[in-house]
């Protein structure tokens, strides 16, 4: 078996001599340079656009502005098309925008021969605004007689969606109930990949190719057909290695506005280079979502009624919208399971950047809220917060109707008890939580719910393609994306499980994905690629090994039944032994002067299923109340995520999730002027990104309950370790001094505030200052 | 009015020269002039360390680094630690090994660090080869293998077992 | 590529003051890692540089005549670290420009632009300050040195003559200043790495020989108004004083009569007042342990 080794990454040579190619190393040398006009107000028409300054820089090729582009609306989330339209996604796009709703939305673009003239025919660009209100903030958003952002959404809501349990309003009546109440914030934060997004294009025989930075290259051919208002097959999307992607780019981003652009230039390249400031601010961010949760409960610990509101700050465009908060309110009845419940969700526009997908969708902000405050019940009833999670949360067997999910596993009680173990949690507890100086211990955890892939919400689809060849290996193409994360490696791996090679390296997976080649697939989201790639890998080596079994019996008159390919040979099953060589049957089949076949297979696979895949974080912390500073000294994420396939890099993917969650729990936030609404630190000196120092070690652990699902028996890893970090370090927080914070990040400005409302710091030079001001 | 300079420098191991327009980086003379991509961009100010590169001997960032300032200097990037024959150096090997590599584009910068950490010769502790390595960001891996692969490696160099 | 208009490279100092007389546009250009990010954001696009990085005689650390200890101006902040004099003489200014930026940033920054671009964050200010070290500048008329309090004007702005072809070429730590001193810096960030301070407090003190009492106790704050200071009403109470933690504590709260942060999105007033007392006394702790000294 291949499966289940720590085997090392298909791609690591060349990422270890510095050889893959991204896009940028595959640049044509004579492409024009592309310079994105930024609006520099955040709300506004565009009254004029004076580019004559610009165009007389040498250099500048083309200038093209809002008043010029095609009058086609699109939508960019990376989703799957819907055939039904109620199922669209918001078509509220324009390649460039008379009417401004974020500070740094596009309003022109010039086109040159070099860097350097490009950019300074942006900075010559005399852009006149009418200017507007703006508002930043979703509830604030919602009021009567807020800035109104699309005429098709009064009062700003994209969507509202509500979901009912039992009857909330009788139960809140029965007398007894402690009732805990708080409203939990989650800021803006954004991906930082270390590549910045970005793509080229050009022409070819009538079509339009883009090489993109792009973790969806199937999904971006249709919404730049969409764009273009050209025949979807007229584009050409290839999909090189990429440097990370986090959900930012499981949107289309820039691809659509560089086709265009190409096609204004008679077709020739044309590159749009994302700035890391352009990254933070026009690509996409992770949703501010605003949770409000009423928490009634009975005097033994256990849950009368919930009540959760959740407001989400979709920014300037609808992007993937409702989804987010949709997945994070769904979350609520199931994570712990209240027979009266009241849940709405709101997603409402305001003048940020646009708020899209990102590692996680919906569920750090749930996590944060709902973990915090199932500490603060657990404190209002005076119980251990690990004895009240297993008191509450979903018990094994647990069915859900809607995706048809089972908890067949007692995953989330067996997860805790693993971390706990793991980090002394009891012991802990005891010893900590009593410090009365500046420097104090706490421990915390957490839990996350999550689950894998979109359906039944959306169409889940995987496409396979794979070839033998001469030497008796396996060429195979996928539509599931490699952004980094091991896809490649762990589709080897199962492929060569499911034909019977010796090693995964007897599968060449062509990483590149290019739209006019590569069978159908929807790309990296939603955890979803090793769970759905192993469908149709699975069913495709099924086809592949009849194939070469079929055609094994003509050379070898044994009867199909009775022989099986195991380490890339064909056995008899009966004595087990080796009948021929894959490479000698793909030789003979090749090169059969009466029968020549070249052996492919090739097979989509409509996934109708969905795994939930639970776990949790143990955190450990150091508070430096003085200083206003918390410090992680040890933290453990614990995932049931069924089967490993490769348990190297799975450790290596929570690894990357945590590091997001300490940096959303701690540090990472990106901030805007609420006087003018412009961002203040899209940059990665001000945007407080995790540096390794920042870390203690990452301690990674796994509970194996076979997915029953998965033709692999696996399930979502790959946003799953971002969830429930944030709300373990608060909760240690909590237990080290007693303050609960009920926002992210806790960075030293939040404590200080806290600290102070808590008498923890003294304000004694305060009494100084006033009376000297006197 | 394009100015131009004569830039000779000894590129990974190699005697160069090239004409090179004086507002180039030196990370623009070495992805474009030298076609050397390992050195990546991932924010053009410092911030990142995805365009590392040594220049005698020392950790810089070619972004911001003129590259007329290349001139009678030693550079070396990732593409000159592969033997003749593709063989791996052991710090390479090592970020193989460690599953220290996700996306990869981090991963020349935090090499080349890696590489002058190894060379000085001092045996560091676990702090402060996190100190000596903070000039990277990287948003895949955690850092935590690639403190491994780094750390193990400096140990093998020292005669230390490690497992 | 940088939107620059053209580049000149002085190879001397004569050289630099020569072109800096010929060309008093030009922004002078140390280890850049200030100026070329402000010419790509825009502020400094199309501007002509005067480079004086290639200026090697501006290299390293040296004890001069009268026993100063001398800094070349174009010093990196790495062998500043490095460096055993200063691990001998001034080992906290060492340590403070170790916590600049990244490793790769201390092997470009340079002292000279450090204090040259005049911001109230720069990591070597505060202890240049604590130490009264000396600037010196050389221009068409010859060398200027005056007292770093002086160099700095205000935010952004330091007391360099463009138009008799200055260039900052040492920094100077007089002997009486660095003689049986111990020092500490602290860096106050959001982040361990990578970080501009949100404070910067670097404290020494010169004990007596029993090591009972504060001789000279000085102490200075980056991020504590526009441009680096110190805090005399502090320093006035450490001196002579005996080795106490009331003290240390009256020492840390009176900072807030001489300091002036200021409101910003990257910290408020308040919050850099009360980090500033902590600081202050931390800093003050830790120098005099460093000095020998116990605290009753």
């Amino acid at each position: 078996m291949v499966v289940g080794n720590s085997e090392v990454r298909v791609d690591g040579y060349d990422k270890a001599t510095g050889r893959t190619k991204y896009y940028e190393d595959r640049m044509p040398a004579e492409a024009l340079y592309v310079r994105i006009k930024h609006a520099e107000k955040a709300h506004a028409i565009v009254k004029s656009i004076d580019t004559t300054r610009a165009e007389a820089i040498p250099g500048v090729v083309k200038v093209l502005t809002c008043f010029d582009v095609p009058n086609i609306p699109f939508p960019t989330a990376g989703h799957p098309w819907s055939m039904d339209p109620g199922h669209q996604d918001v078509a509220d796009r324009l390649l460039l925008n008379r009417h401004v709703r974020y500070w740094g939305d596009d309003v022109a673009v010039v086109i040159a021969e070099n860097e350097v003239a490009a950019n300074q025919g942006v900075r010559a660009l005399a852009v006149e605004y009418e200017e507007l209100p703006f508002v930043l903030d979703a509830q604030e958003a919602m009021r009567d007689g807020a800035p109104q952002l699309h005429e098709r959404f009064p009062g700003n809501v994209l969507k509202h969606t509500a979901s009912r349990l039992g009857d909330y309003g009788a139960a809140i009546r029965k007398p007894g109930l402690i009732k805990v109440e708080g409203t939990y914030d989650t800021p803006t934060v954004q991906h930082a990949h270390i590549e910045n997004h970005g793509c080229f294009a050009y022409a070819e025989n009538g079509h339009i190719v883009v090489v993109s930075s792009t973790q969806i290259p199937h999904i971006v051919r249709r919404i730049v057909g969409q764009a273009l208002g050209r025949p979807w097959a007229d584009i050409e999307i290839i999909k090189p290695y990429i440097g990370g992607g986090f959900g930012n780019k499981q949107d289309a981003l820039y691809e659509p506005l560089c086709a265009w652009c190409s096609t204004q230039v008679g077709g020739r390249p044309v590159r749009i280079d994302c700035s890391r400031e352009e990254t933070f601010v026009s690509n996409r961010v992770r949703h501010a979502i605003r949770i409000h949760i009423v928490s009634w409960l009975n005097p033994d610990g256990t849950f009368a009624a919930r009540k959760v509101e959740l407001y989400s700050n979709q920014g300037a465009y609808a992007s993937h919208g409702h989804s987010i908060v949709a997945k994070a309110m769904g979350s609520f009845p199931q994570h712990y399971p209240c027979p009266n419940m009241e849940c709405d969700a709101w997603t409402v526009f305001t003048n940020r950047p646009a708020a899209g997908a990102m590692r996680g969708y919906g569920m750090p902000q749930a996590s944060f809220a709902d973990e915090s405050n199932i500490d603060d019940c657990a404190k209002a009833v005076g119980m251990d917060p690990l004895e009240f999670r297993r008191r509450n949360i979903m018990p094994q067997g647990f069915h859900d109707n809607f995706s048809g999910n089972t908890n067949y596993f007692d995953s989330f009680r067996v997860c805790m008890a693993k971390g706990a173990a793991l980090i002394g949690y009891d012991e802990k507890r005891r010893e900590y939580g009593h410090d009365t100086g500046n420097i104090r211990r706490g421990i915390g955890l957490a839990t996350f719910w999550y689950n894998t892939a979109v359906y039944p919400i959306s169409l889940e689809t995987s496409s396979n393609r794979m070839q033998l060849n001469l030497d008796g290996t396996v060429t195979m193409q996928c539509g599931e994306t490699e952004i980094g994360q091991g896809a490649d490696t762990a589709f080897a791996q199962m492929a060569a499980d499911a034909i019977g090679l010796n090693s995964y390296r007897d599968v060449h997976v062509i990483s590149c994905q290019d739209t006019d080649i590569t069978p159908t697939g929807l790309g990296a989201y939603a955890s979803r690629q090793t769970y759905v790639a192993g469908f149709s890998i699975k069913q495709t080596a099924d086809i592949l090994r009849g194939k070469i079994l079929d055609y094994a019996n003509e050379i070898t008159r044994q009867a199909v039944s009775n022989m099986d390919i195991r380490g890339g040979n064909i056995i008899r099953r009966q004595d087990g032994s080796v009948l021929m060589s894959l490479k000698e049957l793909a030789m003979t089949a090749q090169y059969n002067p009466v029968h020549s076949e070249h052996i492919t297979a090739e097979s989509t696979y409509t996934i109708r299923n969905n795994a939930y895949s639970f776990g949790c974080t143990f955190a450990e912390v150091e508070v430096d109340v003085a200083m206003c500073k918390a410090t992680v000294k040890r933290i453990v994420n614990v995932h049931d995520c069924g089967n490993l396939i490769n348990p190297a890099l799975a450790e290596a993917q929570v690894h990357g999730g945590m590091s997001m969650a300490i940096g959303y729990g701690l540090s990472e936030q990106l901030l805007f002027d609420p006087k003018t609404g412009k961002p203040l630190n899209n940059n990665l000196l001000d945007y407080k990104l995790s540096t390794v120092m920042d870390h203690p070690d990452l301690e990674a652990a796994f509970v194996q309950n076979p997915e029953p699902t998965s033709p692999f028996g696996t399930k979502a890893l790959g946003e799953p370790p971002a969830c429930s970090g944030a709300p373990a370090i608060r909760n240690a927080i909590l237990h080290a001094t007693g303050v609960a914070v009920d926002r992210t990040p806790i960075n030293p400005h939040v404590l200080f505030a806290e600290f102070s409302k808590a008498s923890l710091i003294h304000d004694v030079w305060q009494e100084k200052e006033g009376s000297k001001n006197v | 009015m394009s100015q131009y300079k004569l830039v000779r420098c000894n590129i990974n191991g190699k005697d160069v020269e090239r004409m090179v327009d004086v507002r180039a980086s030196l990370t623009d003379m070495l992805r474009n002039d030298y076609r050397l991509t390992s050195v990546k961009k991932g924010c053009e100010v410092g911030e990142c360390g995805a365009c590392n590169v040594l220049i005698d001997g020392e950790a810089f960032n070619s972004c911001i680094y003129l590259a007329v300032w290349a001139d009678g200097k030693h550079i070396r990037t990732l593409e000159g630690l592969m033997g003749p024959n593709g063989e791996l150096s052991d710090i390479q090997q090592a970020f193989i090994d460690e599953t220290a590599i996700q996306c990869g584009f981090c991963t020349p910068g935090f090499i080349m660090s890696a590489v002058e950490v190894l060379e000085s010769g001092e045996l560091y502790s676990r702090e402060e080869l996190r100190k000596r390595l903070s000039g990277h960001l990287c948003r895949c891996t955690g850092y935590e293998n690639i403190l491994n692969a780094v750390e193990k490696t400096m140990k093998r160099r020292h005669g230390i077992p490690v497992d | 590529m940088y939107d620059m208009k053209a580049l000149y490279e002085a190879e001397s100092v004569s050289d630099a003051i020569r072109l800096r007389l010929e060309h008093p546009e030009a922004q002078i250009i140390a280890g850049g890692s200030d100026v070329l990010v402000q010419m790509r954001e825009g502020k400094r696009a199309g501007k002509e540089l005067i480079s004086i990085y290639g200026i090697n005689a501006l290299r390293g650390v040296s004890i001069d005549g009268d026993e100063a200890l001398r800094i070349g101006s174009l010093t990196s902040f790495s062998h500043i670290t490095r460096d055993p004099l200063i691990q001998r003489y001034i080992n906290v200014l060492g340590e403070a420009v170790d916590q600049v930026g990244s490793p790769q940033i201390r092997n470009i920054g340079t002292i000279g632009g450090n204090t040259c671009n005049g911001v109230t964050s720069a990591d070597s200010a505060s202890t240049l300050h604590a130490y009264e070290a000396i600037v010196e500048l050389t221009g068409k008329n010859g060398v200027r040195r005056l007292p770093i309090k002086d160099f700095y004007i205000k935010a952004g702005v330091v007391d360099i003559r463009a138009e008799e072809g200055e260039i900052q070429t040492a920094i100077l730590i007089p002997k009486a200043s660095y003689e049986n001193t111990f020092g500490h810096y602290i860096k106050y960030g959001m982040r361990n790495a990578m970080e501009i301070a949100s404070l910067g407090c670097s404290v020494n003190v010169r004990l007596s020989p029993d090591k009972k009492t504060i001789e000279r106790c000085r102490i200075a704050y980056g991020v504590a108004g526009p441009v680096p200071m110190r805090a005399p009403s502090a320093e006035a109470i450490a001196n002579g004083s005996a080795l106490t933690e009331e003290m240390v504590t009256e020492f840390a709260l009176s900072v807030l009569s001489d300091i002036n942060p200021r409101d910003s999105w990257r910290a408020s007033k308040a919050f850099r007042q009360h980090i500033a007392v902590e600081m202050a006394r931390r800093a003050l702790i830790a120098s005099i342990e460093k000095a020998g000294g116990v605290i009753a």
